[in-house]
């Protein structure tokens, strides 16, 4: 009932004016995004304390007025951790899913394309890269090379691109069966010509969202890596290696643990609303 | 005579993407008697199956009953709970689907299916199930009838289905049974004998029917009225007769007259000029691995020898599977042959389009059956018909506008419409710029692949038109490739036969009633006529039908 | 007919057999080739050349990487997985009992969350739209966008901390009752559960509800059957294949989750052992535990695809 409800406002008040229907749990996420966006870029001007500073006599301490989230294992206060926590996180994901769906997109685009044993060769080899579970491929990695921001970017892409490269290569697939495709090729237009303006504006709106559920993803396997130890390393840290650092705080409550993961679940979770809920065009067939 | 029933002020709603709600059906009323069938006829979006699904209560997700009544053997359908409505649907009504295959669930055998009925309303036990069903495959001469139900669905053919679905239907013994375009999806001479099979079952058990189709000549084998729909409203209503020989409303007529056959008119006067446009020989062409023979595994095209002339057109013929496409794609490039020569405009052409230069590619222009997916969603009318201009002729921006509105004029389209997307535009509509994106190119020979077969007949017969006009002014020759004889009788100067991948006889329009090969005379023989008598008065030879009977 | 299924089962295990070999390969070049020389890392920074030099010598560390991969593929075939650098025990006796271990934790959690799953997501397909299926629906969402670490701290934080039902930590070696060994899996297994059950809600329900969109199903009910008959008739046996496809699928998300909730409850299985040769860069006991987990990701999604091929109705 209330669901109802809270659509049929949403609908009011986002109004249809550009032809586009965006509602409020849509809105909602979007919100969310932006607010974390904003914190990792201006972290630095809005901490109310220095982030390697002990600034608490107490350790694990609890919510208060001066210290908003409580503090850290060493004294330090929890929310300009977290804050500047963002930073590591939303950074390091959004580089790492930007290249892993940039370098995925192309070469599914391609073998979609191209066909032939190259299609082939591309696919088994993405797909047996898939088949490594990605937490694994990312403790092999760091084992061999050890962690450091680049590293863990670079990492993170690798295993992402077979999944983009596998989405995008079946959209692609898709779309070059179509007609369209077939009276562009006997026209005798390049390859490239078909990627870019043929088959890319096509695919481009599922892409995105996939690109939005693959940075979910990254978030989550960089939280993960970090809570392992095996992440972001110190001085630096972000959300993962801050419930990492301060999960002696578990037998206590400590506020320490569980808010850097609240941050972590709250990015994510808005991005996936987010996903479910995109503006739609809306189309009405009956004038 | 008390009617079975009656349909008074109907309305159905729709929730459109916006959640808008819209009417699409607005208030349509007709009878239906006892052991009487009635069609349902109009062009996509007239409502028709909307309409036919409200008689066993049922609106599909999306929509709703939203006024009048639709009584049924004294019951109102509208505000029967659906528990009431479940024991109607199977026993007194029943329902005949457009696709059998899909209607059929895959995963149990089709004895299952087709007595399922008889199961959940608890009518007989199984044993005498099975045997009424066994009697019904016969009545629907369905081949062995004793064993046919024990295989799946995706193990007997498509006319076969459909047959089988009758029989789902008429188990339960109903009072009024459905058909929602049984045949459309079948070739003609499949279409026959499922007709028949449903004609002499309906009326040996004095069954009224419920007929859905867009095809008048079908329809009027079967139907002793005819209710005309458009846009959700009815138009004309009356006996069979009274519509094929008086019909009063505009759109009925228009209905009639897109199919009556026009021939093609004053033939271009055959150039015999020294050299024809497009010469074919001894072409093969297929799918698969090469064997050693250097021929593919599976050979869709075999020996295949033609000759389009100058200025005039070439109809290929022929149902599903016979080769007719593929042999348009391999002409145009797009599969090469694996054997054989094509000369067009006197220069020997390479066989795949890559071999082949710009300006061959230009002059030869294919269009495809599916405007939907021949047209870029994601580009505008003005981008899809700006690229072969600067592709080919190398336009400025000022001369592809000018010319983009030459194109529009030519297939009269408004010139507004060059900032719309295919989506935004109706079926007709899209087919035309397809059409004008082949235009842009100044071709000399258009391959036109089954183009006005996704078409409402009244749309199609305007198309055609138009092709034969845009012939006149620029000199154009065609090759029609469809399945459709009267399309192709009334464009194209010689017609080619097409079955089992080999061209079985070559014929002009002149002859087509007396064509000489036997198969060329089953499948024109089988094209339903807007003749009431026409089915029951036709004969053919068993032995012919069943030697190409493909499925 | 049956000739095409084993044709196309034949040809999924053989590709099985090439992404196996890929995978070695992959992960045995991940861990040799890149930088980091392992014998100065044995030795410690104080090594003398000489000393590294001859480790090197007795490793084979200078053969070409090649004939190094074989010889260790050879091994592993086998069953040589080799000494372990930290503690230069055979790699062999250090997974065996762990590797023990971690299946049961595996089975145990498959055994609660597959009927729990299959059950909620079922439900919700067929009460599309309803209260229910959205808050299944949204609960689902919640679970996946998470990490695992964060779904593990708050069943600590709920049974151990505030409700004091169970224990934080779990030794499985010291287990002495029944009682004993249900509280000490309890935790790990009810993590587990939470994150794969939520991929198979998700994906189960999107099995049937795609054969509730088919036109047969409409037929089913234009022929006057019930709910309940047009699911369990109509709906279920065609997406049996998708379902089982979904829970191998989801199984191998035990992988990933099991890396996490071994280290964080200190459970003796392969996940932990291998993390924490990643901290001593045991390279010989990484590989080996590497080549395990994909072992069984590859069989659990190989599974998956021939019980696809298997199901289909139409290759019968």
């Amino acid at each position: 009932m209330t669901m109802t409800n809270s659509e049929t406002k949403a609908d009011r008040i986002s109004g249809t004016r550009l032809g586009y229907r965006f509602n409020i749990i849509g809105m909602v996420g979007l919100s969310v995004i932006l607010f974390w966006a904003l914190i990792a870029i201006f972290a630095p001007l809005i901490i109310p304390y220095p982030v390697g500073e002990i600034v608490d006599l107490d350790y694990f301490g609890p919510m208060s007025r001066d210290f908003w989230l409580g503090s850290d294992y060493l004294g330090r206060d929890m929310l300009s951790r977290i804050l500047m926590g963002a930073r590591y996180t939303v950074g390091i994901s959004l580089a790492a899913v930007t290249i892993a769906c940039f370098s995925g997109v192309m070469l599914g685009m391609f073998a979609a394309v191209a066909g032939g044993w190259l299609d082939t060769v591309l696919s088994r080899f993405l797909d047996a890269l898939n088949s490594i579970p990605s937490k694994l491929f990312g403790l092999v990695v760091v084992a061999a090379v050890g962690s450091s921001i680049p590293v863990l970017i670079l990492t993170l892409s690798v295993i992402y691109i077979p999944g983009a490269y596998r989405f995008a290569r079946a959209l692609a697939v898709n779309i070059n069966a179509m007609d369209f495709i077939t009276v562009a090729r006997i026209r005798g237009e390049s390859t490239l010509y078909l990627i870019r303006s043929e088959i890319l504006p096509n695919i481009v709106g599922p892409v995105l969202a996939d690109l939005g559920i693959r940075f979910v993803f990254i978030v989550l396997l960089l939280s993960g890596l970090s809570f392992l130890g095996l992440g972001v390393q110190p001085p630096y840290a972000d959300w993962g290696a801050l419930v990492r650092e301060n999960i002696g705080g578990l037998p206590f409550g400590a506020p320490a643990v569980m808010a850097p993961s609240f941050a972590i679940a709250s990015l994510t979770i808005s991005v996936n609303l987010l996903i479910d809920n995109l503006p739609k065009k809306i189309r009405d067939r009956s004038e | 005579m008390v009617n079975l029933v009656e349909i008074r002020d109907l309305k159905v709603e729709a929730t459109t993407d916006s959640g808008r709600r819209v009417e699409i059906i607005n208030g349509v009323s007709f009878d239906i008697a006892e052991g009487e069938i009635v069609a349902l006829i109009g062009e996509s979006g007239s409502g028709k199956t909307t309409i036919a699904l409200t008689l066993m209560g049922h609106a599909r997700p999306g929509c709703r009953i939203s006024g009048g009544s639709v009584s049924v053997a004294g019951k109102d359908m509208v505000t029967l709970s659906e528990k009431q409505r479940a024991r109607v649907r199977g026993t007194e009504v029943t329902y005949v689907p457009q696709s059998a295959a899909a209607a059929f669930n895959p995963a149990t055998t089709i004895m299952d299916q087709v007595i399922e009925v008889t199961r959940i309303h608890g009518i007989m036990s199984s044993d005498e199930a099975r045997a009424r069903a066994v009697d019904l495959f016969r009545a629907l001469s369905l081949p062995e009838p004793e064993t046919i139900g024990r295989r799946y669905p995706h193990q007997v053919s498509g006319g076969q289905l459909q047959r089988l679905s009758a029989a789902m239907a008429l188990i339960g013994d109903p009072k009024l049974v459905i058909f929602d375009e049984p045949t459309t999806a079948l070739d003609v001479t499949t279409q026959i004998e499922v007709l028949r099979a449903f004609k002499s079952v309906m009326k040996k058990g004095g069954i009224a029917g419920v007929y859905v189709s867009h095809d008048l000549a079908v329809v009027a084998q079967i139907a002793d009225r005819i209710v005309v729909l458009k846009g959700g409203e009815t138009k004309e209503i009356g006996t069979t007769e009274e519509i094929l020989n008086g019909a009063k409303h505009p759109y009925t007529r228009e209905l009639l007259a897109a199919f009556e056959p026009k021939p093609r008119g004053a033939a271009g006067a055959a150039e015999s000029g020294p050299a024809p446009l497009l010469e074919i020989e001894n072409l093969i062409a297929g799918y698969g691995q090469v064997q050693a023979d250097g021929l593919p595994l599976v050979r869709a095209v075999e020996h295949v020898s033609l000759k389009v002339e100058k200025g005039r057109n070439l109809g290929i013929i022929g149902e599903s599977g016979c080769g007719k496409s593929t042999l348009a794609r391999t002409i145009a490039g797009i599969l090469p042959a694996a054997v054989g020569k094509i000369v067009f405009d006197g220069k020997e052409l390479g066989r795949s389009a890559r071999e082949r230069s710009r300006d061959e590619l230009r002059e030869m222009q294919i269009v495809f059956q599916y405007a939907d997916t021949a047209l870029n969603p994601a580009k505008s009318v003005e981008d899809i018909l700006a690229r072969p201009l600067t592709f080919y002729h190398g336009m400025n921006a000022k001369a592809r506008s000018a010319r983009i509105d030459e194109l529009l004029d030519m297939v009269r389209l408004p010139r507004n419409l060059r900032h719309r997307r295919p989506g935004e535009l109706s079926g007709g509509q899209k087919q035309r710029v397809n059409f004008a994106r082949a235009l842009a190119a100044d071709p000399k020979l258009i391959l036109c692949d089954e183009i006005t077969s996704a078409l409402d007949t009244v749309v199609a017969a305007a198309v055609i038109d138009l092709l034969k006009e845009l012939q006149r002014e620029l000199g154009l020759s065609y090759i029609f490739i469809s399945h459709d004889l009267s399309v192709v009788e009334s464009i194209c100067d010689e017609i080619v036969v097409m079955y089992g991948g080999r061209k079985v006889e070559e014929i002009s329009p002149a002859k087509i009633k007396t064509p000489e090969h036997p198969y060329s005379q089953l499948l024109f023989s089988s094209v339903p006529r807007l003749d009431p008598t026409w089915l029951d008065g036709l004969e053919q030879d068993p032995e012919l039908v069943r030697a190409y009977r493909q499925r | 007919m049956n000739n095409r299924v084993l044709s196309l089962v034949l040809s999924r295990l053989l590709i099985a057999l090439i992404t196996l070999v890929i995978v070695s390969f992959a992960v045995f070049f991940a861990t040799t080739l890149l930088p980091g020389d392992t014998a100065t890392i044995l030795l410690g920074q104080a090594a003398t050349p000489e000393a590294v030099e001859g480790l090197r010598k007795a490793m084979h560390l200078d053969d070409p990487a090649i004939f190094r991969f074989l010889r260790w593929i050879v091994g592993l075939l086998q069953g040589d997985l080799g000494t372990s650098y930290a503690n230069e025990m055979p790699v062999a006796d250090l997974i065996g009992g762990r590797f023990i271990n971690t299946l049961q934790l595996a089975g145990v959690t498959a055994l609660f969350s597959v009927p729990i799953a299959l059950t909620l997501g079922i439900t919700a397909a067929m009460l599309r739209g309803s209260l229910y299926d959205r808050a299944v629906t949204v609960l689902t969402i919640g679970v996946i966008s998470v990490p695992e670490f964060m779904i593990a701290t708050s069943a600590v934080l709920i049974f151990a901390v505030y409700l004091k039902w169970l224990p934080a930590l779990s030794f499985a070696n010291e287990v002495t009752s029944l009682t004993e060994l249900l509280r000490i899996y309890a935790m790990p297994v009810i993590t587990l559960t939470f994150v794969i059950s939520a991929q198979m809600i998700r994906m189960t329900r999107a099995a049937v509800i795609e054969t509730l969109n088919t036109p047969y199903v409409e037929m089913a009910l234009l022929k006057g059957a019930s709910r309940p008959r047009i699911v369990f008739r109509h709906a279920l046996p065609n997406a049996l294949g998708p379902i089982v496809n979904a829970v191998a699928l989801s199984l191998s998300y035990l992988l990933g989750g099991v890396i996490i909730v071994e280290t964080i409850f200190n459970y003796p299985g392969i996940a932990k052992l291998m993390v924490d040769a990643v901290a001593t860069r045991d390279l010989p006991l990484i590989q080996s535990c590497a080549m395990i987990f994909c072992l069984g990701y590859l069989l659990l999604i190989t599974a998956a695809d021939i019980i696809a091929i298997l199901s289909n109705p139409r290759l019968r």
